[in-house]
């Protein structure tokens, strides 16, 4: 056994059970974002796709690694914007109505935040 | 590829920021055990995944073997891909969000399965493949695949394209075994000899298993095997990690696979199933549709929306017990403006929420969330039960097998599951389209208790009526 693999596996089984403790105490209210949220970490494999790039010199290495992107990329991005998605629907009070006007433009949201469009509102 | 993610110069630091981003996705999870720190928490985690992608890219330039063509393709497959997520992620309804989930299970198993694939075949056209990078080679390839595929019918059955029933047929289950033992040969035959043709049999054995995994198991059982499937993926993206020597992909899967497995026990706790009896399937078929002891000619007592309303006008305390009838009919902001009139109104009202009502754990949670009742309304069951006796009204939407009093009763399909304790409150209403079954295709026991009344209609329309009738008594 090869130091690198021993350090891989340490690494795994230390993970696993930070795994274990970290969601061990999460209410079950959070679980379906909890789990979309655990949906998108597993996007990291895009980083795996990405990396085919490296030694893909043949077309096969290339069909390879173009469809590896595509679902990391996929699972990546959509995991994320849907979680964020169904977390800012938590809310402790009622909101007002503007505020639900501004949550139909998703992805424009934090960008007009931060450049103030729209802060009047909110 | 290896010698490219040593842990060893340029590259070794290149994975202390993986490690970064590790710990970030660490701390982002840690953040989700709470609902006012959870934006935080998937934010941090997004982080953590923009400083992988980034020094993937880094690596990748200062690597310089990756030629034009390379680019292209990677480039163009990781915006293609990350463009279906986006519209699929901001369009998707929070209804069918169970199926969204198990689609990205789908690609993220696929694109592990891809990677070590991909690494099996460059290993081997350049000579010989390492013992140990064989043996996970083999595990990312034959979990990723069987992922893949279940993960699409999972996601097909939840929307409907294949049929919620379980689908079983004569030697179904013998198929299945006959291609576990093929795949797993095949595997174990790769340790020894390395043989591109016996990787292409693990990959089709796999996905053939994947498929027939979940074809003969019920719509009810989804939650869990979503859940499941979802700790597969994260275990495939570690095997992944182990084949390319990635600190990144091996703490996010392990990190994934461990709470994926852990939401997945949960889960079958709360239905008071092993995981294994809802893997080898039959529950949910329907075809044992008999009533247990029930009183077939029992009358039920029907109720119209003015009744209902005065009786939940007038009370001083409304539970309100939503189902999968509720999330089907699109009824919950209608249910929401019927609790905020009523709370208006004076009444104490709460959401009872069944550990497993609606088609993901706390799946219930976000369409309520989405309709904007207050997270500290939604009551989980343990907190609720004890509420029933002194609630005048209990309002029950949707809901069937988890309110059904013969789970207490030993000798039926859903004995010994843990269920709301509906029955026990003053006056039920139950909102439902018909007399007809739930999953577990049982008689529900609580229908002919001499405290309910029926209110037969669709939810959404049901809750139109209600909440017009609410208003003209409070006005």
């Amino acid at each position: 056994m090869s130091a690198a693999l021993l350090t891989d596996l340490t690494i795994f089984v230390l993970a696993l059970l930070v795994g274990i403790e970290v969601i061990g105490k999460v209410p079950a209210t959070l679980h379906t974002p909890l789990m979309s949220a655990t949906n998108a970490i597993h996007g990291i494999v895009l980083v795996g796709a990405l990396l085919i790039g490296i030694t893909a010199h043949t077309t096969v290495g290339y069909i390879l690694g173009f469809v590896a992107a595509v679902f990391a990329g996929a699972n990546v991005v959509g995991g994320y914007v849907v979680t964020g998605r169904m977390l800012k629907m938590f809310r402790k009070k009622a909101p007002q109505p503007e505020l639900e006007s501004l949550d139909g433009h998703k992805g424009l949201r934090g960008l007009a935040d931060r450049v103030g469009v729209g802060r009047g509102q909110s | 590829m290896t010698g490219f993610t040593a842990h060893v110069g340029f590259a070794g630091w290149i994975q202390l920021v993986y490690v970064l981003a590790a710990a970030l996705f660490v701390v982002g999870l840690h953040l989700m055990n709470s609902p006012a720190t959870a934006r935080r928490g998937n934010q941090v985690a997004m982080t953590g995944m923009i400083i992988a992608v980034v020094a993937t890219f880094v690596l990748l330039i200062h690597a310089g073997t990756v030629t034009t063509t390379g680019w292209i393709v990677l480039l163009a497959g990781a915006l293609i891909g990350s463009g279906v997520g986006l519209y699929a992620a901001q369009t998707v309804k929070m209804t069918a969000m169970p199926q969204l989930v198990s689609a990205f299970n789908a690609v993220g198993g696929g694109a592990a399965a891809l990677v070590a694939i991909y690494g099996y075949y460059q290993a081997e056209s350049t000579g010989g493949v390492l013992g140990t990078t064989s043996v996970f080679s083999v595990l990312d390839v034959l979990i990723g695949s069987v992922t893949f595929s279940g993960s699409i019918i999972a996601a097909g059955k939840l929307q409907g394209f294949i049929g919620g029933q379980p689908i079983i047929f004569k030697g179904g289950r013998l198929l299945n075994i006959a291609l576990a033992v093929v795949a797993l040969g095949s595997g174990a035959y790769l340790f020894t000899t390395p043989s591109l043709p016996a990787l292409l049999i693990v990959v089709l054995a796999s996905l053939g298993f994947g498929v027939m995994m979940v074809l003969p198991i019920g719509g009810a059982d989804m939650p869990v095997v979503i859940s499941l499937l979802n700790a597969f993926t994260g275990t495939a993206v570690a095997m992944a990690g182990f084949v390319i020597q990635n600190w990144a992909l091996i703490v996010a899967g392990a990190l994934v696979g461990a709470s994926g497995s852990i939401l997945t026990k949960l889960m079958a706790d709360a239905m008071n199933r092993s995981l294994a009896n809802i893997i080898i399937g039959g529950f949910g078929t329907g075809d044992s549709a008999v009533a247990i002891g029930g009183p077939v000619d029992a009358q039920v007592r029907s109720i119209q929306a003015d009744d209902a309303a005065i009786q939940l006008a007038y009370a001083s305390k409304v539970i309100i017990v939503p189902g999968y009838g509720l999330a089907a009919a699109q009824a919950q902001h209608g249910v929401a403006e019927l609790g905020k009139i009523l709370e208006d109104h004076g009444v104490e009202v709460s959401y009872a929420i069944h550990p497993v009502a609606g088609r993901m754990p706390g799946h219930m949670n976000v369409l309520l969330a989405e309709a904007n009742v207050p997270y500290p309304q939604l009551v989980e069951m343990d907190e609720v039960n004890p509420e029933f006796p002194r609630t005048d009204v209990a309002l029950v939407i949707g809901a069937n097998d988890v309110t059904n009093p013969a789970a207490r009763r030993p000798g039926n399909e859903i004995s010994g599951m843990p269920i709301l304790d509906v029955d026990k409150a003053k006056s039920i209403i139950v909102i439902k389209r018909s007399m007809g079954h739930g999953y577990a295709g049982l008689e529900n026991e609580l229908y002919f208790e001499p405290n309910t009344s029926m209110f037969f209609a669709d939810a959404k329309k049901a809750m139109t009526e209600l909440t017009s009738a609410v208003k003209t008594l409070v006005a």
